[in-house]
């Protein structure tokens, strides 16, 4: 097993902080947005475009790059953050989220904004695209890999396991997909709208490496994604367990913020808290 | 009139294997259905190029969209019912909205799939693709003319949708000659009255024009193959200088290529117009032929839609 030092995982975690401060001010900025499954994936986000990744922010077009699908849309916010601190826009342009003329559009829009590979928002759409990226790269006998975060309510989707068989038929060793599991749709916990338990049996099943890890903790994502780069001739998933609203005490677990922007009393206690 | 009969098909997996030993960022997608839909011919000549996605058409268009990211050219190709409606939604969000380059090859279109029935008969599928942002629609008249519209869209980097049918048809084009994608083509020169048609149904307009000239009646025919983007000089000029205009289409009426003509002619210019095609309803099991009267897409039913038009005229 690889070691990290611990000055390593705190950059990471300080930036992963600065990445919740952004999610919030920008979904505050506009009126509306996602926070709470933004805050949810942030860490993986961190961990992918800070670590894990082969990116150029400089080159998004390089043909050799790592590639990325953001599965669950609605953690835009999240995703521009990160692109932002990469180094893809100014960090400034991430005041016009949702806006009229932005860039940034309320679901990740491939067309328009640099370093998003493709257009979601509709769910149950990623796993499937990034399954397309796997068997062009595949075809090219090119090394790169593709990353995949899907939310726990996509796992309602009919696609989303048509897209599992597809990957393990195919053999895509080079896909590596992040399940957010939050436990918590829009209309409540996941078990209760439609059970999905037991999914690591359920992946496993499908053909896939199944890890399950704490979603929130760095190392474990690392490491998690190491063991999944090793693994030959199957797709991998990683189970991340994750709390919906992560690192704004009132938002933790709390379904009222799946969809909802904070108020101006919620967001100054948000940035208290994230130090902003 | 003596025409070869010859699959619109064969002429699909032909060029697509052409199209596959002179490129190599061509890649096929098929939904099970590759020996109807002659992509089998791909597969079978570069098996490492094609990709059969089973029974699962939404995963397959967002797979595509993958590919297309990624710098490939996909044919997609399935059943046109299954190819439209029942992945709408991963057409509309990753393939239309992103504009990337995949063409949705789709066979056994309309009514004249025949004993299958209502189920397999799709009626709306031009309607459907035509009201999406971006994306082309090509309904080729025949067999050569299938042959060029594939290798003519392989060249473009936009989203198309290509209909073709299952039975086979009459050769009306000769392979010959050139073909622009952008331009209606004409069919006969006429002055009286213009017949539009696309698919199956541009021959059965030629057969229509034969029939009127018995009576003096001196029609234009147009093979409108594109219907997105459409031509609209080439209809307006025609409805200018003929003063009335017959649409003839294996689709339902509603929202197909006769409702974009007749949009066409609202807004630039007005003529007596009738639309001959499916009416608003379902389709059912029975032969061809015996479908094609039932629901109104015989040579007679333009002929009586033209003299109708020539009525209005005066």
């Amino acid at each position: 097993m690889e070691v990290y030092d611990g000055e390593f995982i705190t950059e990471l975690e300080s930036i992963a902080k600065k990445a919740r401060m952004y999610s919030i001010q920008m979904i505050y900025e506009a009126g509306s947005g996602h926070p709470g499954g933004s805050l949810s994936c942030v860490d993986i986000l961190v961990a992918l475009y800070f670590h894990i990744m082969k990116h150029d922010p400089k080159r998004p077009d390089w043909s050799d790059r790592d590639r990325f699908v953001l599965s669950k849309g609605h953690a835009a916010p999240a995703l521009y953050a990160v692109l932002a601190q990469s180094g893809y826009f100014e960090v400034d342009e991430l005041r016009s989220l949702r806006k009229m003329g932005s860039r940034l559009q309320g679901h990740p829009c491939m067309t328009k904004t640099p370093g998003i590979e493709m257009s979601t928002g509709s769910l149950g759409h990623g796993l499937a695209a990034g399954n397309g990226m796997a068997l062009a790269a595949k075809l090219d006998r090119k090394l790169y890999r593709i990353y995949v975060i899907v939310g726990d309510g996509e796992m309602d989707v009919g696609e989303t396991w048509e897209a599992a068989m597809l990957a393990s038929h195919y053999k895509l060793d080079n896909i590596t997909v992040y399940l957010d599991r939050n436990k918590l749709q829009l209309d409540g916990p996941t078990e209760k709208i439609m059970s999905l338990e037991p999914l690591a049996d359920k992946w496993k099943a499908f053909g896939w490496h199944v890890i399950e890890i704490n979603g929130h903790n760095m190392k474990e994502i690392i490491h998690a994604t190491n063991e999944a780069k090793g693994v030959k001739g199957k797709p991998t998933i990683i189970i991340c367990h994750t709390i919906k609203g992560k690192g704004v005490s009132y938002m933790e677990g709390s379904l009222h913020f799946h969809g909802k922007a904070p108020d101006k009393q919620e967001y100054e206690q948000a940035m208290k808290e994230l130090g902003g | 009139m003596a025409w070869k009969m010859e699959s619109q098909r064969k002429q699909y997996g032909k060029a697509l294997v052409e199209l596959g030993k002179e490129r190599g960022d061509i890649v096929v997608l098929d939904a099970d259905l590759s020996t109807s839909t002659r992509t089998a011919d791909f597969a079978a000549a570069f098996p490492e190029r094609f990709f059969n996605c089973g029974i699962a058409e939404q995963n397959m268009m967002d797979t595509a969209a993958g590919l297309a990211a990624s710098g490939k050219t996909v044919f997609v190709s399935t059943f046109a019912v299954f190819g439209t409606g029942r992945c709408y939604d991963q057409i509309r969000q990753s393939i239309a909205y992103p504009k990337l380059n995949i063409k949705i090859v789709a066979s056994h279109a309309g009514i004249t799939v025949g004993g299958d029935g209502a189920s397999h008969q799709i009626v709306e599928d031009i309607a459907l693709m035509r009201v999406l942002p971006n994306m082309n629609v090509i309904v080729p008249a025949d067999s050569p003319e299938t042959y060029k519209v594939i290798k003519a869209v392989a060249k473009t980097k936009d989203p198309v949708y290509v209909r073709v049918g299952r039975a086979d048809v009459p050769t009306i084009t000769d392979p010959e000659a050139p073909f622009d994608l952008n331009q209606a083509t004409l069919m006969r020169e006429g002055k009286d009255v213009t017949l539009i048609g696309c698919g199956i149904m541009v021959a059965k307009c030629l057969e229509a024009a034969q029939e009127l000239s018995k009576h003096g009646v001196d029609a234009r025919v147009l093979n409108l193959h594109t219907i997105k983007p459409l031509d609209e000089k080439t209809i307006v000029r025609a409805a200018r200088e003929t003063g009335g205009v017959v649409t003839a289409e294996e689709h339902s009426v509603m929202m197909g290529m006769g409702s974009a003509v007749a949009l066409v002619l609202v807004e630039n210019f007005h003529v007596p117009m009738k639309r001959v095609g499916i009416p608003d309803v379902f389709g059912e099991s029975g032969a061809c032929d015996e479908l094609m009267e039932k629901y109104g897409l015989t040579v007679d039913n333009i002929v009586e839609a033209a003299h109708d038009v020539l009525k209005r005229k005066k």
